[in-house]
């Protein structure tokens, strides 16, 4: 096995600062949107008493369950020993970091009394999944720490594996931790669904892997790196895999509910007379996020191609947003369920399907999340060595270096 | 030692009412009222009982009574308006019956909001109550989430001239709290005074374990049930004509 | 003297006299320490009754933990014990003029400003008095109270009042 070289970016460039630059401006524009929120108050965002969580907390749910999957890169070589993922485990690791903290920034900023943020540290009902998850949220961070530094510090590497299976356990926890806010929920039609833990597990998979794929692409095309092919057929095909899983789940899910009677209201909903979210699941979820981009990583001329494949990873992101878009904001659209078998009418939308417009505001606050995110990442690449100098097919995979020499031999 | 008024009333009254009334027969809400320092027990548990028969359409009593006695902004936008108590209209889907019942939070003895409140703000009180403790509510909303009866609502802006009774602002979570601070005083829920002397005397409070008080006696004698009773809540508020 | 000593020298004097620039500009903007410092309560309204529900001592540095004490008791037991609840106090300290604790001269708000210390109460508690006139004097002092509350009291008390003398209100 190759000695991988891992090395700092140069991070001098124009491009580089100005990147930086530009993510800097929106984490700003973030944290006044938020301000602007908080000092108003809720009125001025669309969520409503009906639709209690919106953008904000589909952003932070989003960011959140990557963060879980992208650190499967670095599990695949730390627990389940395959050696070509092994140079990909830093940044792997380091993204899970990153996106945690954005989505968790988000989440935050967003409260009624964001000023409280102690309160939550310090006062806990145990009972409760949220209370859970801070401390699975705040433990993820620090165990892929230990995990990276113990994948940094040479004298630290024999204790990979050892961390690299904590983090793992850890990581399923965590995303089973953020299925179950949904899934323990007995009030409304959407949720009240064990399937929903596996199912943000099996989400985490594809989109943490989509964002691994991009940034991975990104970085080494801007730095001028070399990525060779082995590696990123690899992870396409692990991507395709991921997708289709999660167009399973998807399947399941709703079978489930269309089997019995009495959820067939909630499933003619999403299903068929939604509006924006029929359109979400449809269009969003099952053909942008699944279909299209299986065809394209699963074609044999598609799926060789670059900037194919970027598109693809990056269609499975559209197809995320939507896909929880649709799990939280369209599963509160949906009226409770109080009084079956009669038609209900109140002056406090009894009965009625939740209206939801995002605001500005609300929107900016995600954004900021997300490059609070990748500028942390690309910063971080900076100043440690997260990547290495070399992703080419001779450097990542020794039987193809084998198999290359024999090549060059026979030709020489 | 020296009372202020009403607590002069409160503690007086429930000494004579139990020294001058025969045994058996006492003066529930006078007789039933703490003094104030003691804390609240589970020897008593608070509901209401709702008899949908007599709840008129087109009657908001109780309504106007709550969004009074707790000072509940009106001049705002219906979906962030907020509404302890609503009425809503049921019509069956199959025989077209009409009815108008009152829904507020239902006081369950195992709250949802409860349970997944992250910091233990959302709360049952030992007598029954389920509350909002305003203090450490951070104003994330999962109990909205979580309420199988949609009875909660989240201050979206900011409050001036709340009651001093009934402290409430921007960011937190509220709902229905049977009028605590006067149920603490011995009085009855502004919503059951008010559906007494101009609606339609639909609505009966007390003390569900006392079986001197009204309430226990006629949910021992009569029917009534809970809504959603599946998710078995053991609601405080009770509904009869359902 | 090397060079390198001499960018030690020359920073310490740099330093030394940044210092006493600072000091005496600060000497010169708060007119040297002869001039007494003003009081918080110029102006303030302190309360309708002749005596608060503790000796003022005590308030002024314990009131944030009887009131929180009081807090947690009222909300999750149902204690309403007058002594130390906060409508209590606005009944008292609300300035008649302005009806409110808050504003410039409030009794609240102007120490708090004066402290530099933010309050919420006010956010969702009203700064108006509620109650008639009467009832809010310093009867309450003795009216009943939790024996929790009077526990953590006397506590205090004891132990602040054997330290520090007792001012009233000047």
């Amino acid at each position: 096995m190759k000695f991988t070289d891992f090395r700092e970016i140069e991070g001098r460039s124009l491009g580089y600062w100005g990147l930086l630059g530009f993510l800097g401006i929106l984490i700003v524009a973030g944290l006044a949107a938020a301000y602007y929120m908080e000092s108003n108050g809720h009125h001025v965002t669309g969520m409503n008493n009906q639709i209690v969580w919106g953008i904000p907390h589909v952003f932070a749910v989003f960011m959140i369950v990557s963060a879980s999957g992208v650190l499967n890169v670095a599990s695949i070589a730390s627990v389940f020993g395959r050696a070509m993922y092994k140079p990909l485990a830093r940044l792997s690791g380091l993204l899970a970091i990153t996106l945690l903290i954005g989505g968790l920034t988000v989440l935050v900023l967003d409260l009624g009394k964001p000023d409280r943020l102690i309160v939550a540290m310090t006062t806990y009902n145990f009972k409760s999944i949220f209370a859970w998850n801070i401390f699975l949220y705040t433990g993820f961070m620090v165990i892929v720490a230990v995990y990276l530094w113990m994948m940094m510090e040479r004298r630290m590497n024999v204790f990979t594996k050892h961390a690299g299976m904590v983090a793992f356990l850890w990581r399923l926890t965590l995303t089973t931790g953020t299925g179950s806010i949904f899934g323990f929920l007995i009030a409304r039609e959407a949720y009240d669904s064990a399937l929903l833990a596996p199912m943000f597990i099996i989400m985490s998979f594809s989109f943490g892997l989509a964002i691994f794929i991009l940034y991975t692409m990104a970085a080494y095309n801007l730095t001028g790196r070399p990525l060779g092919d082995a590696i990123l057929h690899r992870l396409k095909n692990l991507l395709g895999v991921f997708v289709a899983a999660v167009l399973y789940f998807a399947l399941v899910y709703h079978l489930t509910n269309l089997y019995m009677t009495a959820h067939h209201a909630f499933e003619k909903f999403i299903l068929l007379d939604g509006g924006v979210y029929t359109a979400l699941f449809w269009i969003g979820q099952v053909l942008i996020g699944g279909v299209l981009p299986l065809l394209i990583l699963f074609n044999g001329q598609l799926g060789r191609s670059r900037p194919m494949i970027a598109l693809a990873a990056a269609l499975v992101l559209v197809g995320a947003f939507c896909q929880v878009y649709v799990i939280i904001v369209g599963g509160q659209a949906f009226p409770l369920i109080i009084f079956p078998g009669k038609i209900v009418s109140s002056s406090f939308f009894d009965g009625a399907i939740g209206q939801y417009r995002p605001s500005l505001p609300e929107v900016m606050l995600g954004i900021g999340g997300v490059s609070l995110a990748m500028a942390m990442t690309t910063f971080a690449i900076k100043v440690l060595p997260f990547l290495p100098l070399s992703l080419a097919d001779e450097d990542v995979d020794p039987h193809h270096a084998a198999a290359a020499k024999g090549t060059e031999a026979a030709h020489a | 030692m020296s009372l202020d008024r009403r607590q002069f009333l409160a503690v007086g009254g429930a000494v004579l009412a139990s020294a001058a009334l025969a045994p058996g027969m006492r003066l529930v809400e006078l007789a039933e009222a703490r003094s104030p320092d003691q804390a609240v027990t589970n020897a008593q548990r608070w509901g209401i009982l709702v008899d949908t028969t007599r709840c008129a359409e087109g009657c908001s009593a109780c309504v106007s009574a709550c969004n009074k006695e707790n000072g509940l902004q009106q001049n705002v936008r219906l979906d962030i308006r907020p509404q302890w108590i609503r009425t809503v209209t049921l019509q069956d889907e199959q025989t077209g019956y009409v009815q108008t019942l009152p829904m507020m939070c239902q006081h369950c003895e195992e709250p949802p909001c409860a349970d997944v409140c992250p910091t233990g703000a959302s709360f049952r009180r030992a007598d029954g109550i389920v509350l909002v403790d305003r203090h450490i509510c951070i104003g994330c909303r999962y109990c909205m989430m979580a309420c199988p009866y949609k009875a909660r609502s989240f201050v979206h802006e900011n409050l001036t001239g709340q009651r001093a009774d009934v402290p409430r602002g921007k960011g937190t979570v509220e709902g229905c709290n049977m009028c605590v601070h006067r149920v603490d005083e011995g009085r009855i829920p502004a919503c059951v005074e008010a559906c007494n002397y101009d609606g339609g005397k639909a609505l009966t409070f007390g003390d569900m374990r006392d079986p001197a008080s009204e309430i226990a006696k006629r949910l021992a004698t009569q029917q009534s049930e809970e809504i959603r009773p599946n998710l078995n809540l053991d609601t405080g508020v009770r509904y009869q004509g359902l | 003297m090397t060079h390198h000593n001499k960018t030690v020298l020359g920073a310490w004097v740099t330093a030394i006299v940044a210092i006493a620039a600072f000091l005496a500009a600060a000497y010169a903007f708060t007119g040297g320490p002869a001039k007494p410092v003003p009081s918080p309560l110029t102006g303030v309204f302190l309360g309708k009754g002749k005596k608060c529900v503790a000796p003022v001592a005590i308030m002024r540095r314990y009131h944030m933990q009887f009131l929180l004490h009081q807090r947690d008791l009222t909300v999750h037991e149902g204690i309403r014990t007058q002594r130390f609840l906060l409508t209590n106090c606005v009944d008292c300290h609300a300035d008649p003029k302005t009806n409110s604790v808050l504003g410039k001269h409030g009794f609240c708000a102007s120490c708090h400003a004066y402290a530099a210390v933010q309050i919420d109460c006010f956010s969702c508690h009203s700064p108006h008095p509620q109650r008639e006139q009467e009832t809010a004097t310093s009867a309450i002092a003795l009216a009943p109270q939790h024996s929790r509350i009077a526990e953590m009291v006397s506590k205090t008390m004891v132990t602040e009042l054997q330290s520090e003398p007792v001012d009233g209100p000047k």
